[in-house]
């Protein structure tokens, strides 16, 4: 397999509510993309885009739709959809795409537009439960991340407080990134006192409904290094989906995390990945994920994550620094574009492009993943300079 | 062409935006109907629920004795034709209390909250659990580790579903 590197980043601001189309969202994340390493469309040889469920949009094949947003025309063009997963999926699909020596240059393009759904995008999550034996429950999709987050604290002794944290932390970096849509800090007497969801899920544990979009161009090392000397290589690449029946394994640790996690740091050659690893991006839709997710990617031991995480081990300036870009909570939650933000996000830490919320000692080494399906799948991405 | 960060696009919008007729909306609904077949595993156990039982199916490699019942064993991906029937009874694995219906608005005032839980069923495999709610209990009652018991709908009423266990309660 060829190296793979990543030259171009860019993405839309994260809004509530969007003027822009699905289709608008991806053109301005692309375009920006492209402007961003000189190239113009005539340069990509192709692409692989994402984005979540077609019933946000209300469109069949969302994927076919979004095509000339994502410079697709008369292209090879793959959709990849695992849900929540996807953002980072996707540039896994394109790092297949270059690394199997097919093209030199892919983009790779997600988006999401949850405020088309009323009255709620949450309502289309009714439909991934089974059909027959849990949809008769009238189940939402609060109830199992409400369901995990209860077994991950009740098996470490974790409080609601402790998850509160994450949130407080991913929303103070996520003030300094160009494309959150927050602009208020928030305390954990805020997240824990916020309107209760689904206990232990308050509203402030969650993060929001957004739209946005977010895109990388990927190339083989001989484009890389005609564009750029300053190139951040995708490492290694792993993902694993765990089985639909859900309540059948316990769900206070995330196995498809680790199992894609192990499979990404062996390609990278990544022995001790809490050593050898400068910043991480876990998928964190919930306060208490980040963590769940730090310890599935061996970022942190079992059941002494909250401890570090008090310590100041996650902090920007910390040993191993969590969501430096403020994350899904932080930035926003825009499903397939969140995911292929913590990547974008890589590539600007890793180049020393990350202004006010720069991970300070020159990182050289990040990883980023995401989580999906119901609750099952797991992609992650490892980058390097 | 090497430039710092870059973000473009996402115009926010806002309420009053809309509101105001400042941008132009479309609605459409969709209205989908389906009707599944429970397959081949799934309608015998809906037919035991039907009888007040609860049945599962035994991989004979793994030995585990599985809920809901499948065909097949998804981790040694061999047929399952063993049938078993286990209790209807076994401890809470996790639960919420929930404040939202599933289109996530605001349940009543007078509306008392969703509980959901993961039950491990008696007789099945070791953490073998089944989603399902709980009942007859205050919700702050409600401890991870404590033992329930189906309380079933009345024979005539039931109809060959999930919900023919009306919920599990505290026993």
């Amino acid at each position: 397999m060829r190296k793979v590197a990543i030259v171009g980043a860019g993405m839309t601001k994260f809004v509530r509510r969007a003027l822009e189309t699905p289709k608008e969202l991806s053109y301005e994340a692309a375009k920006i993309t492209l402007d961003s390493c000189g190239l113009t469309l005539e340069d990509v040889e192709c692409i692989a885009h994402g984005t979540a469920p077609d019933a946000f949009d209300g469109l069949h094949q969302n994927g076919e739709y979004m095509v000339d947003g994502c410079g697709g025309w008369n292209k090879p063009t793959m959709r990849v959809y695992v849900g929540g997963g996807t953002g980072i999926h996707a540039v896994v699909h394109g790092w297949h795409h270059v690394a199997s020596g097919l093209f030199d240059t892919c983009l790779v393009v997600c988006e999401e537009k949850m405020s088309s759904a009323l009255p709620h995008a949450q309502a289309f999550f009714l439909t991934i439960f089974d059909s027959i034996t849990e949809r008769p429950l009238e189940p939402n999709l609060l109830w199992i991340f409400a369901l995990e987050m209860n077994r991950y604290m009740e098996r470490y002794g974790y409080t609601k407080e402790d998850m509160a944290l994450v949130a407080v932390k991913n929303k103070l970096n996520g003030l300094k990134h160009p494309a959150s849509q927050f602009t208020e800090e928030v305390t954990v007497e805020d997240v824990v006192n916020s309107e209760m969801m689904a206990y232990p899920v308050s509203r402030l544990d969650v993060s929001p409904v957004s739209d946005g979009a977010a895109a990388l161009l990927l190339v083989s090392e001989r484009v890389a290094r005609r564009l750029t000397d300053k190139p951040v290589w995708i490492e290694g690449v792993g993902w694993s989906l765990d089985t639909a029946y859900w309540a059948t394994r316990d769900l206070y640790y995330p196995r498809y995390t680790d199992t894609a996690a192990r499979m990404a740091y062996e390609m990278a050659g990544i022995r001790e990945p809490d050593k050898e690893i400068h910043i991480a991006e876990p998928y964190d839709p919930f306060g208490y994920k980040a963590l769940h997710h730090m310890e599935g990617l061996q970022l942190s031991p079992r059941g002494k994550t909250v401890q570090l995480l008090h310590d100041g081990h996650f902090d920007i300036d910390g040993n191993l620094p969590m969501c430096p870009s403020g994350g899904l909570l932080g930035v926003g939650n825009p499903i397939a574009a969140a995911g292929t933000m913590k990547v974008c996000e890589l590539f600007w830490q890793l180049r020393g492009e990350a202004d006010g919320r720069q991970v300070p000692g020159n990182p050289r080494l990040g990883v980023a993943q995401s989580w999906g399906d119901l609750m099952q799948v797991s992609s992650v991405v490892v980058t390097g300079i | 062409m090497e430039d710092k960060i870059k973000v473009a696009g996402g115009t926010g919008l806002s309420a009053q935006d809309i509101s105001s007729g400042k941008i132009f909306l479309t609605e459409d609904s969709l209205d989908c109907t389906y009707a599944w077949d429970t397959g081949v595993a799934v309608n015998r156990y809906l037919e035991e629920l039907k009888k007040g039982k609860i049945i599962a199916t035994r991989c004979r490699k793994c030995k585990r004795i599985m809920l809901p019942p499948r065909l097949f064993c998804e981790l040694c991906f061999i047929p399952c034709p063993d049938w078993q029937y286990v209790q209807d009874s076994g401890i809470v694995n996790t639960y919420s209390i929930c404040y939202v219906h599933w289109d996530a608005s605001r349940i009543g005032k007078d509306e008392k909250p969703h509980l959901p839980a993961v039950i491990e069923i008696d007789g099945a495999a070791p953490g073998m659990g089944i989603m399902h709610i709980l009942g007859e209990v205050e919700p702050q009652e409600i401890k991870i580790g404590m033992r329930v018991k189906a309380v079933w709908k009345p024979e005539a009423e039931r109809s060959g579903s999930i919900t023919d266990i009306k919920y599990f309660k505290p026993c």
